[in-house]
């Protein structure tokens, strides 16, 4: 007997995603805001915020089981570039647009997670906007092991997650202030000392008195 | 011989010899089986430097715990933790007492040896006890804990063990039975003796399991489990009272073993056909002083036997370990029993 | 005064409602106890803290992040070949595995693939990784349990792979070997006999393994049954590895998707386990390292002649996009998402780790174990905190 699950795990990679999206469609409708597709190789949705929770059940009902991570990105450029600045000169001219990545959106934080079926042995990453009042839905109701990830993203992102009431930090003492991986947080250690450092080397004592003697 | 020494010469050789015997066997096992035996089994050489090929390591150890301070932690109630590891070593010296090194070279010469044997070794509980609940620690709670319900869970596995030699040797005194050992023949082949090895083989692998729990030996050394418990009820000592603890364990090791083979290899004897002899009374003088070395050899095969186990097995978990104790050990000896005593009436 | 009073009267109900409770309730309250972050136990400094009754946990929990070293922030002021330097260290046992993933994103940003031969080596090593994080694992799985020789033993015969490592990259720990477009260098002169001899003491190092400790009764009474978990559980968690694979997911990301390596080019069998419990666990795990030095076999006896580099201009730009590479890794799916513009370095990384999904379903898994029980199932599970803590 021939099941049609069966059939498709035949099709060929992309027919296969392309089956995945139709499906989303189907299930979450307006919701899906954007995806892009790459053949043979990976899937990008961006869903709306106010459906991320219904995505995550439309995603597993589709039987995409395996949770591999939930994480989040901030779009906005560092403004304090990769460390490298001159401290007495000053701050130089960068650009700060934000831009986002594939699938687009419109907000500088995007939450983003990725999932994989273990029938398909094929993953899906996708993605929501975060918007201003800095909360999604929490996704531990659908994947118990969003739990860690969303604690994670809380910590270092800011980014609150309705549902999940043990937001506590992860990594962190309770008391740090600020979240980490946000752009306009500092890399303390480049602050001290920009990268790659001015370079301070002691002359060897005889050549020191050479100089000074032919100066 | 004797009783030409006066009294009090009598009693500082006892002592003397109680001491030597108590820890000579420990610092033996210690250096050949702990550090090198174990070494070459695990592919290395273990300790070198001190002495040649390591011999000295144990004095350069001794030395080193010795010049330790004397911690113990805020709330530990005092006494109890300085006293517990000095009960720990009593109990030793208690059963040493019992254990006769030749026909006259003994300490006591109690008709009830083996009972008051079995009765002291339970001293040891106590001590482990009071260290686990003075140490004021969470660790060493659980440890002691564990060690009690383990210890007295392996106590009547040791003593029913024992019962099928006492009903062989129709006394409970040491002396006789190893006499009765050499002395007597295995249907009517003399050339052997009796050695309860033999006889009562499912006695002494009982005995020697129940032992290593005793001693809290992986693998039942659930009240130390080192990847757990970091040192069980041992976690807070350190200094002196780790080297009496680390003493305790290895001279009883040493002790239980010297009472093992008494009890089941002959201890200090030969098959008494070799030489003619027939009962205790004419053994000639020179086995005083060949006794304690045979006494040694067989010592030191038991005790390899038990550090043997120790260093390849994984430990049993608490439960099982107590499952182990009550649904397989005692029923194995009460039938050893039974079936011991149907065939000494019968024969 | 009456004030006085009213206080020395209150003090008074309070003792007595106090006693009126003791006596009514016989209640003993669970004990509290810390498992780290300084343990035998614990593959580096895991707190775990417990509550406990008598000798059953009724809750617990692992607080991570005592070694937590911001290799996501770090990597976002890098270039890409510093980064591979960064996530070296993360799965600091077999850590060639995780340069990997991570080259292999930035090589499908860039549209580049290594040469074959490239492919061959990069597999060799993977496999070489996995071999000497796994053989540690097998004998930190005795000292877990109180057998204290197979650790003497597993340490002795790891050093010969990493001897293996190092005359390849230079390094033991750290190789530090993978480049964009291909590796460092090639191969050193009698690599290929030495890699032979090595495997064949590997594969008796297993054999001795299944015999001394896995072959134990007492070992398998430690481990049968205890810290069961399903496969539905399993995948909602995201464990992966031999994790997954131990509670019957045949899964197995080197076979399942197609990388540029050479996984493909050798014979090799995925194993699973229907039980779920901490001994599939672990004798998956046994059965990996033998798997290994069979694709090492064969992947070096086949490997092809060429290049070990691909055409990369000298300054690394990687192309604007997006990629997600993960693979099999010594702990399980490690994988990294690559976010650039089109720079020298990224723009921003994640880094998916195995172990901290590994280690995120002991709440779940230890309710109602024993305090022993903790001890195995951690073992089990096998994490290494540099991939908890990143």
């Amino acid at each position: 007997m021939v099941r049609v699950s069966d059939v498709i795990a035949e099709i060929p990679g992309d027919l296969l995603r392309e089956g995945f999206v139709a499906d989303l469609r189907r299930h979450l409708g307006d919701a899906v805001e954007d995806h892009v597709l790459k053949p043979g190789d990976d899937l990008w949705v961006r869903v709306a915020t106010s459906s991320w929770k219904a995505a995550g059940d439309a995603v597993k009902a589709m039987g995409f089981d395996y949770f591999c991570f939930l994480s989040a990105i901030d779009w906005m450029p560092s403004p304090f570039g990769k460390g490298e600045d001159d401290p007495t000169a000053p701050p130089p001219e960068r650009d700060d647009t934000i831009r986002q990545g594939y699938a687009g959106g419109s907000t500088r934080f995007q939450v983003f997670a990725r999932v994989s079926s273990s029938r398909h042995k094929v993953g899906i990453t996708l993605k929501v906007d975060v918007p201003e009042s800095m909360v999604v839905d929490s996704w531990i109701a659908v994947y118990a092991g969003a739990n860690w990830h969303e604690r994670e993203a809380h910590e270092m992102f800011g980014i609150g997650f309705a549902g999940h009431n043990d937001l506590r930090n992860m990594y962190l003492p309770m008391e740090f202030e600020g979240h980490p991986l946000r752009k306009d947080f500092p890399l303390l250690a480049r602050m001290v000392k920009p990268w790659p450092g001015i370079v301070d080397v002691e002359p060897l004592p005889g050549v020191a008195s050479d100089e000074e003697d032919a100066s | 011989m004797i009783a030409s020494i006066p009294y009090w010469g009598a009693s500082l050789l006892r002592v003397l010899g109680g001491i030597v015997a108590v820890l000579l066997p420990a610092g033996t096992i210690v250096y050949l089986f702990l550090f090198k035996m174990m070494s070459f089994m695990q592919s290395r050489l273990g300790p070198m430097e001190a002495g040649p090929y390591g011999s000295m390591q144990l004095f350069a150890e001794v030395g080193k715990f010795l010049q330790k301070e004397d911690l113990s932690p805020d709330g530990a109630d005092k006494r109890i933790f300085k006293m517990a590891p000095l009960i720990v070593l009593a109990s030793t010296f208690l059963l040493i007492a019992v254990v006769p090194f030749g026909p006259d070279a003994w300490f006591t010469n109690f008709e009830a040896g083996v009972f008051y044997m079995l009765a002291v070794s339970s001293i040891s509980v106590l001590g482990i006890l009071m260290a686990g609940w003075s140490s004021a620690n969470k660790y060493s709670l659980l440890g002691g804990l564990r060690a009690a319900g383990q210890l007295i869970a392996y106590e009547l596995p040791m003593v029913l063990a024992v019962i099928g030699v006492v009903i062989q040797a129709e006394s409970m005194n040491l002396n006789t039975i190893i006499a009765r050992q050499n002395g007597d023949s295995i249907f009517g082949f003399s050339w052997l003796g009796n050695p309860y090895v033999i006889t009562q083989f499912v006695g002494f692998v009982v005995f020697m399991i129940a032992v290593q729990a005793e001693l809290t030996q992986p693998p039942f050394d659930m009240p130390i489990a080192e990847s757990e418990l970091v040192a069980g009820y041992m976690t807070e000592y350190s200094g002196f009272r780790f080297l009496i603890f680390f003493i305790a364990e290895f001279a009883t090791a040493g002790v239980f073993a010297l009472i093992a083979s008494a009890l089941f290899l002959g201890g200090w004897g030969v098959p008494f056909q070799w030489f003619g002899w027939d009962n205790l009374g004419e053994v000639a003088n020179w086995m005083n002083f060949a006794g304690p070395f045979i006494m040694l050899t067989k010592m030191m095969l038991l005790s390899f036997i038990i550090m043997w186990v120790r260093f390849s097995y994984p430990r049993f978990r608490e439960d099982q370990l107590q499952r182990f104790a009550w649904k397989a050990l005692i029923p194995i000896s009460l039938v050893n029993i039974m079936v011991t005593a149907i065939l000494k009436v019968a024969f | 005064m009456t004030m006085l009073g009213d206080r020395q009267q209150l003090a008074y109900i309070a003792a007595q409602a106090a006693d009126a409770r003791v006596n009514v309730e016989l209640e003993t309250e669970g004990m509290t106890l810390n498992i780290g972050p300084q343990h035998p136990a614990t593959h580096g400094t895991l707190r775990i803290i417990a509550r406990l009754d008598g000798e059953q946990v009724v809750w617990a929990e692992p607080s991570a992040g005592y070694m937590h070293r911001g290799y996501e922030k770090l990597t976002e002021v890098r270039t890409f070949p510093q980064v591979t330097t960064l996530i070296n260290r993360i799965d600091w046992l077999g850590s060639f595995a995780n340069e990997v993933p991570f080259i292999l994103a930035a090589e499908k940003l860039m549209e580049v693939e290594a040469p074959p031969r490239a492919q061959y080596i990069r597999t060799i090593l993977f496999e070489l990784s996995r071999i000497a994080n796994v053989s540690l694992f097998l004998g930190d799985l005795g000292v877990q349990l109180g057998a204290v020789t197979p650790v003497f033993l597993a340490f002795r015969d790891r050093e010969y792979v990493l001897n293996l490592i190092e005359s390849a990259t230079g390094g033991r720990f750290h190789p530090n070997f993978d480049r964009i477009g291909g590796l460092k260098d090639d191969l050193p002169k009698g690599f290929i006999d030495e890699t032979k001899a090595v495997m064949k003491k590997l594969r008796t190092f297993c054999d001795t393994m299944e015999d001394l400790l896995f072959g134990n009764e007492i070992f398998q009474t430690r481990t049968r049954g205890i810290g069961v978990i399903p496969k539905d559980v399993a995948l909602s968690y995201g464990l992966s590895g031999a994790n997954l694979r131990a509670s019957g997911v045949d899964w197995d990301l080197r076979r399942d998707q197609s990388l540029p390596m050479a996984w493909n080019k050798a014979e090799w069998k995925v194993w699973t386990h229907p039980d779920g419990d901490s001994f599939a666990r672990c004798w998956i795990r046994l059965q990996e390292v033998r798997e290994a030095t069979k694709i090492v076999d064969q992947l070096i006896d086949t490997m092809p002649a060429g290049p070990v580099m691909a055409k990369v201009p000298r300054i690394i730009k990687v192309p604007e996009g997006e990629a997600w590479v993960s693979t099999e890794n010594p702990l399980g799916e490690m994988g990294y998402y690559v976010v650039s513009k089109g720079d020298t370095g990224p723009f921003r990384v994640k880094i998916r780790s195995a172990s901290f999904n590994n280690v995120s379903i002991t709440p779940w898994v230890l309710k109602g174990v024993f305090v022993p029980d903790i001890i195995t199932v951690l073992a089990s599970l096998y994490f290494i905190l540099g991939d908890i803590d990143r």
